[in-house]
């Protein structure tokens, strides 16, 4: 888990993961939000079902996939947060036309 | 900073990774009156060494260390200068002479550049062990990486565990920041002092020692330090919930866990270079496959150079010279009138000084084989699912190289395109066939080295022969 070290007056954004209002830093990513918030797994894999999160936080590993806005497979360390993002966790493999 | 200028159709000096290596190229460059274009995947400049420079949740305080803030004037230089910069931009290809795909905001444009300068830095290497994939198991960089740019540090039981002056910095770091460490599992093998100490007379002039040095007594003084770790398992359900190590004397100690921290060194973020049929060769003293470069950067591809830790690890100030030096090249090919003698003289003084007692470090913090060959069940590709057990089987039938492999197991043909399985399947293979590694060879990558959608590439605009290529009469 993780916490800020800065207080949380400094969060003035809100997004929202799986429909919970979450208080987000200008400059966050989404996947530094989740983190920041408690969600330390943010998918299951395609393969075999097994939860996933965040592991390398700088676009190498894919591991931290999520639905962004309706958008599915986006990497959560590569996008910054805007106000009223919504985020979704994502079950397994992409479905078509997501 | 990020002006979102419009992107010209051609340039003549593209940039790619706003590091340390990519920022130094770029301003002088763009000095000289070239046009250059830098393009980052990031949403701020500074590479990952010095990530949120520009928009740290940090005053200069002393979380960070004084280092981090060199990042500030190097960024001020190339954006000052005159490059254009483009954040959260994938280069994705470099296509037929001198194009370049690169993917902004979700679409893809396509510009020219009559020289290149590779900037790529480095990714993590692959630390394979069992439960690696569970969430709560990180690598050390992430965990730095959210202590830059959003200020946050680990709550509960955290543990870190590997080798490499990362590992150590970031310690140091929570530290700063009054992180409490569980426990730091440290995985550098005894007998590679001994071979490092042949490479003491370097490093005693290094200007890491003492930087190093400080960093660890602070550490050991605070942190309970587990020498010698031959194995680590990381355990538990939904996410990581205990870590189980044994040490090289026979000890071994299951540790609840909230948190792991994985790291053994970085290595050459590649994929890009050898996409572009760059030739590549397998460095034995940094187990990694790096760039066949010279003294400039240059490559086997004549308008193509690789600046930086992409063209094998050498540290933040040794890559802003390289950067320098790759463009002192560039700028003597297209602008023979602007004076760069003293420019490189310069650069080359500050890399022989930053390269001083790199051998030392590459001999004492070369990871240990149990932690590159994993064995049984451990997965190997994190994307696919592939474990060593199925590796070893697969090499043991015939199987002659990596890319034969994928057909077998899709090993390496998941999204992060072999980054964190790649060179763990070229050492299983070399040792399943005693052969060298240098010989079993790596994926043969290709554009793109980002996934991107179908729907994407069709935004690329169609010229007149593009269409006859594929319409019907």
């Amino acid at each position: 888990m993780f916490q800020r070290l800065t207080r949380e007056r400094e969060l003035p954004l809100t997004i929202f993961i799986d429909g919970t209002a979450t208080p987000a830093r200008h400059g966050d990513t989404v996947a530094a939000a989740m983190l920041g918030s408690g969600h330390v797994a943010c998918r299951t894999t395609a393969v075999s079902g097994t939860p996933r999160g965040p592991y390398c936080l700088m676009g190498v590993c894919f591991d931290c996939l999520v639905k962004i806005d309706g958008d599915a497979n986006r990497q959560a360390c590569m996008t910054t947060v805007r106000d009223g993002m919504r985020i979704e966790t994502q079950r397994g493999k992409r479905e078509y036309g997501t | 900073m990020t002006v979102a200028r419009a992107l010209r159709g051609s340039y003549d000096v593209a940039v790619v990774g706003a590091g340390p290596a990519g920022l130094a190229a770029a301003a002088l460059c763009a000095r000289a009156g070239l046009t250059c274009v830098l393009f980052d995947d990031q949403p701020n400049p500074g590479g990952q060494i010095y990530r949120a420079v520009t928009n740290s949740p940090f005053d200069r305080g002393t979380v960070l260390g004084s280092d981090y803030w060199r990042g500030e004037t190097l960024v001020c230089a190339a954006l000052g200068g005159g490059a254009h910069y483009f954040s959260g931009a994938s280069v994705w290809g470099l296509l037929r002479e001198n194009e370049i795909a690169v993917s902004l905001g979700g679409s893809t444009r396509q510009i020219r550049a009559t020289r290149i300068i590779l900037a790529t830095g480095s990714i993590e290497r692959p630390f394979p062990i069992h439960g690696w994939t569970l969430p709560g198991v990180m690598t050390a960089g992430a965990a730095q990486i959210l202590l830059k740019s959003s200020a946050l540090v680990p709550t509960g039981r955290t543990l870190l565990a590997g080798c490499g002056p990362l590992l150590w910095l970031l310690a140091w770091q929570y530290l700063n920041a009054g992180v409490r460490l569980h426990a730091i599992l440290d995985t550098a093998p005894a007998a590679n002092w001994r071979r490092a100490l042949r490479h003491a007379a370097g490093f005693v002039a290094s200007p890491y020692l003492a930087k190093g040095l400080r960093l660890m007594f602070e550490v050991r003084r605070e942190v309970r330090v587990v020498p010698g770790v031959v194995e680590i398992a990381a355990e538990g359900g939904g996410r990581i919930e205990a870590v189980i190590y044994r040490t090289a004397r026979g000890r071994s100690e299951r540790l609840a866990a909230d948190m792991l921290l994985l790291h053994q060194g970085v290595v050459p973020n590649v994929n890009l270079a050898m996409s572009a049929n760059i030739a590549h060769r397998w460095s034995e003293e940094q187990l990694c496959w790096v760039p066949c470069v010279d003294s400039y950067g240059s490559t086997s591809v004549p308008h193509i150079a690789v600046a930086g830790d992409g063209a094998g690890i050498a540290g933040a100030e040794a890559a802003e010279a390289r950067g320098r030096l790759a463009a002192v090249a560039t700028i003597r090919a297209l602008k023979a009138e602007f004076s760069v003698g003293e420019l490189e003289r310069a650069a080359r003084q500050s890399l022989d000084r930053y390269q001083r007692g790199r051998a030392f470090l590459d001999c004492l913090y070369q990871p240990a084989l149990n932690f590159r060959r994993p064995r049984g069940d451990t997965l190997v590709c994190r994307c696919e699912e592939v474990t060593a057990r199925q590796v070893l089987e697969t090499a043991a039938l015939g199987c002659p190289g990596p890319n034969q492999m994928k057909a077998f197991l899709r090993c390496g043909m998941g999204a992060c395109q072999g980054r964190f399985c790649g060179l763990t399947v070229t050492e299983l293979m070399a040792e399943a066939r005693e052969l060298p590694c240098a010989e079993i060879g790596y994926y043969r990558l290709r554009p793109p080295v980002k996934p991107i959608t179908l729907a994407e590439i069709a935004t690329l605009p169609a010229d007149g022969a593009a269409v006859k290529a594929v319409a019907r009469e």
